[in-house]
């Protein structure tokens, strides 16, 4: 039947920069806290003013002065140097979360839209037995059983993330699978291989890129407390969540500059991919 | 008589408990044109999609070109081979193009597929089927979305007839489209196939297109064959009660609706 | 610029009374920023039990046209012109004057599985209206419920209404919405394209079953689709539309055998005939028009029809009356008779 002028269609944007200017203003505000993030991560040892790693006892939970802008940590290390210097494993610990449960998670959830029928049944039974689990119970389980450190801790928490993916993408799998393109493609005698890699994943990037970016505020989070649990980085390494348990002591005694500006981190960054993840979500699934 | 380019003997799918084609036979003739007519729940959709193998018959056989393609292609190149044999243009000209594809990419991935050819050979065959179906340069750099349902359609059949296939199916090609730009369709598909020499079997619902395009019609109710014969003569001189109803419920200028039926 | 009052027509039969009076509407709707016209200019009248065709492609205006009457546009719509409904203007309705004109004007749509309550029965839906807004109670509303339904050829009402929507087929679906429409009796029925989502020989009875209610209830149709001979068959009067406007009204016996506008001719002329093989149709170049896209200094059609002369981009033509009917085209008088457009691709 005679449909609507294309104008009025529901669009897909291509670029990157038009799909965040659609976000509004949040996303883009949030865009640019992950961004800063992402700058500190990359710089942050190079434009720390001073030694994250070398303070003075005498010093320690002083207040804010000139070239100390944060003032001290409990055993009189600059606070400012060691959050700049934390962004690291604070930020890649979590990317490398994401990066794993959402590769996985895409992979799974293409290969059961595609199969369907048993392929599908067994793999979302898998899943769904795995997504029972916490992921931070589940971390904390693994760095008991392969020690200390965030690799078990990431490995562990991408393994409890994944089904939350592959279950989000298999929608949108199974949707865009059964458009009629893909099936012009079968026609063709293009190789499934080829149909999913090169139309099927693309055309659901959107919302990948949706779910990576919130999920990175989750693994933080969980990373986070890990760290926080002293199961994760280990001291002197000034990993965020090691910086509010290491400054608890200060809160309680009325300093409480040191652990409260590192929680502050952790929560601008938590609170920014939520924010853009919700809206990139929303556009990547309002837009069909 | 022409060999068969397409045949297909005691054709039969069942989906659970229902059956949704039985028993169905025919042969479409080499650069003949055959339709399939039918409402919903007639099977007709169902055949069409067994014969490009997105469906897989429960019983019977389908040969194209000579080949036997009733069960599942067994290797990439089988199912390129099959590519290059029949091909389909569906009705929803929305979703049957991929939105992040230009039209020339469209089109230069399955010569790419079928063919190795050099970027210039491609390139120039694009440009011939980007005329066979009235498209200029600009319209094929244009992603889908710029273009109308009409623009699209045609699209879709000069990627169905870029691997220059024997057999094209036409899923209700044309249902989807305005009335005006229906008839520009039509015409298109009525000069590709005299010269192109193509075989066309088209699956509507619509008595109309069917006599504008066809030589020969199946008439198909709830998955059996009703009735058969040249277009004209089962649309001027229908025997079966059902090709009569169906008929005769087209509107056109001095036609009024029945008394309304009562139901179960 | 807009016409005078609507020309009256010659009347067909005994004259009865103005139900509906559209004139000189015209609707822009907020796209993307700024202000874009959907509908430009538009002028119909709807007697008592009469059925008025609607017929247009994609971006005439037609549903639209529909919305404007039931008071259903999208919010930021920039209206101009009058609606009358039984004298009384549309637009200025407000609270129980306006209940009381949603439930004289009816609409049914194409696709009645989008304007049903997928988990609720089918006797919920159908008395919800009268419960709620008539305060009728559930028994007298479901035996009013089973007495339509068996008015739409549905006898088994009782069980019909106790099951789902998914259970009833598109057909009996769009029965039942019908049926839904005539609870609250209403005068006029806005119908957008009710059967072409069904397959042809549903159509056939559903048109039947509102042929068969329009006489028996007096009821008042406008009936909006793209199919020419649809409306030209079951309709008294048949309106054309193209790129938001009006541009022919007929008496629908008239309508192919002495079509007023090219369009009408070309529309008629691009369909394909069941009665006759014909290798080639008589195609109109180029695509259907939005209001916003066409010009608005020369016809609409202007570029696409086969008989336009300088005349034709001087001005946008108004809606004037010839042979009983209402046209848009400068040169309908001259034209009549030789419309046909010649073959070509």
């Amino acid at each position: 039947m005679s449909t609507a002028a294309p104008a009025i269609l529901a669009r897909r944007t291509t670029t990157a920069w038009a799909a965040l200017r659609e976000t509004g203003p949040i996303g883009l505000l949030s865009a640019g806290v992950i961004a800063v993030a992402v700058l500190v991560t990359i710089f942050g040892p190079l434009i720390a003013p001073h030694d994250p790693y070398v303070g003075q006892l005498a010093n320690s939970y002083f207040g804010p002065e000139p070239g100390y802008l944060l003032g001290f940590d409990a055993q009189g290390r600059d606070v400012v140097s060691r959050l700049l210097v934390g962004a690291r494993t604070s930020m890649v610990g979590p990317f490398v979360v994401v990066v794993l449960c959402v590769t996985v998670g895409t992979l799974l959830a293409v290969w059961t839209a595609w199969k369907r029928g048993t392929v599908d049944a067994v793999v979302s039974s898998g899943l769904d037995i795995l997504f029972a689990f916490p992921g931070i119970l589940l971390a904390i389980l693994a760095t008991a059983v392969f020690g200390k450190g965030l690799t078990a801790a990431t490995i562990a928490l991408a393994a409890a993330y994944t089904p939350y993916v592959a279950r989000v993408l298999r929608g949108a799998a199974l949707r865009e699978r059964s458009l009629l393109y893909i099936a012009a493609l079968e026609v063709q005698g293009a190789s499934p291989l080829g149909i999913c890699f090169r139309h099927l994943i693309p055309n659901i990037v959107p919302l990948i890129l949706a779910q990576a970016t919130t999920l990175f505020g989750y693994a933080m989070v969980d990373l986070a407390a890990i760290s926080f649990l002293s199961l994760g980085v280990q001291p002197p390494y000034p990993d965020w969540g090691v910086m509010v348990s290491e400054n608890a002591s200060g809160v309680v005694q009325g300093y409480p500059l040191a652990a409260l500006s590192a929680g502050v981190c952790i929560v601008l960054v938590v609170i920014a991919t939520s924010l853009l993840g919700q809206r990139l979500h929303e556009h990547a699934e309002g837009r069909r | 008589m022409a060999d068969a380019v397409l045949e297909v003997r005691g054709l039969r799918k069942v989906f659970g408990s229902q059956v949704a084609v039985d028993d169905v036979s025919f042969s479409l003739p080499e650069g003949g044109s055959l339709a399939i007519v039918g409402e919903s729940g007639s099977g007709k959709t169902t055949i069409a999609k067994m014969i490009v193998g997105l469906e897989r018959p429960t019983a019977g056989t389908i040969h194209a070109c000579g080949q036997d393609r009733s069960t599942p292609a067994r290797s990439l190149r089988d199912r390129r081979r099959r590519g290059r044999e029949v091909q389909i243009v569906f009705q929803d000209p929305y979703t049957s193009l991929d939105p992040r594809q230009t039209v020339e990419g469209t089109i230069d991935e399955v010569l790419r597929l079928h063919h190795s050819w050099g970027k210039d050979r491609r390139r120039e065959r694009v440009r011939k089927l980007a005329d066979l179906v009235g498209m200029d340069a600009r319209q094929m750099r244009a992603l889908p979305r710029w273009l109308s349902g009409g623009q699209r359609q045609r699209v879709a059949i000069a990627r169905a007839l870029a691997a220059e296939p024997r057999v094209v199916i036409l899923d209700e090609s044309v249902a989807a489209l305005d009335v005006s730009i229906q008839a520009q369709v039509l015409n298109l598909l009525a000069d590709i196939h005299d010269e192109t020499g193509v075989s066309f079997l088209c699956i509507s619902h619509d008595l109309a297109v069917v006599r504008q395009l066809t030589q020969e019609t199946l008439v198909m109710w709830r998955g059996k064959i009703v009735e058969r014969g040249p277009t004209a003569q089962v649309l001027d001189d229908p025997q079966d009660d059902y090709t009569k109803r169906l008929r005769a419920s087209v509107p056109r200028p001095g036609w009024k609706p029945p008394r309304h039926l009562r139901t179960a | 610029m807009t016409d005078g009052p609507v020309p009256a027509l010659a009347a067909r039969g005994p004259q009865r009374t103005l139900l509906l009076a559209m004139n000189g509407l015209t609707v822009r709707l907020p796209v993307e920023g700024s202000m874009r016209t959907v509908l430009h200019d538009v002028s119909l009248t709807i007697r008592q039990g009469e059925a008025l065709g609607l017929v247009g492609e994609s971006g005439s205006g037609k549903t639209m046209t529909a919305r404007a009457v039931g008071r259903l546009l999208p919010d930021g719509a920039d209206v101009s012109g009058t609606i009358q409904f039984d004298g009384r203007d549309v637009r200025s309705l407000e609270g129980a004057e306006l209940k009381r004109f949603r439930a004289q004007v009816a609409m049914i749509f194409q696709d009645p599985r989008a304007h049903i309550n997928p988990v609720r029965r089918i006797g919920d839906f159908m008395t919800e209206a009268l419960r709620t807004n008539a305060g009728v109670p559930v028994k007298q509303a479901t035996r009013r419920s089973v007495e339509l339904l068996a008015r739409v050829g549905i006898d088994d009402g009782e069980r019909r209404l106790r099951q789902f929507p998914h259970e009833l087929s598109g057909g009996l679906l769009q029965r039942v919405m019908i049926a839904t429409a005539l609870l609250t009796e209403p005068r006029l029925l806005l119908a957008d394209e009710p059967t072409t989502a069904l397959d042809v020989t549903t159509q056939a009875e559903v048109m039947g079953i509102l042929d068969d209610l329009r006489q028996e209830l007096g009821l008042a149709v406008l009936f909006i689709t793209h199919n020419l001979e649809l409306a030209a068959a079951v309709c008294d009067r048949t309106a054309v539309m193209y790129a938001g406007q009006i541009v022919e009204v007929r008496a629908s016996d008239l309508l192919h055998r002495d079509p007023l506008h090219p369009y009408t001719a070309a529309l008629a002329a691009a369909r394909p005939s069941i009665d006759t093989t014909s290798h080639r149709l008589a195609a109109i170049p180029g695509r259907p028009l939005s209001a916003f896209e066409a010009p608005e200094d020369q016809c609409a059609f202007a570029p696409r029809c086969p008989h336009v002369q300088d005349a034709c981009r001087e001005a946008r033509p108004s809606l004037t009356e010839l042979n009983g009917g209402l046209t848009r085209c400068v040169r309908a008088a001259e034209l009549r008779g030789r419309m046909e457009v010649a073959v070509n691709g």
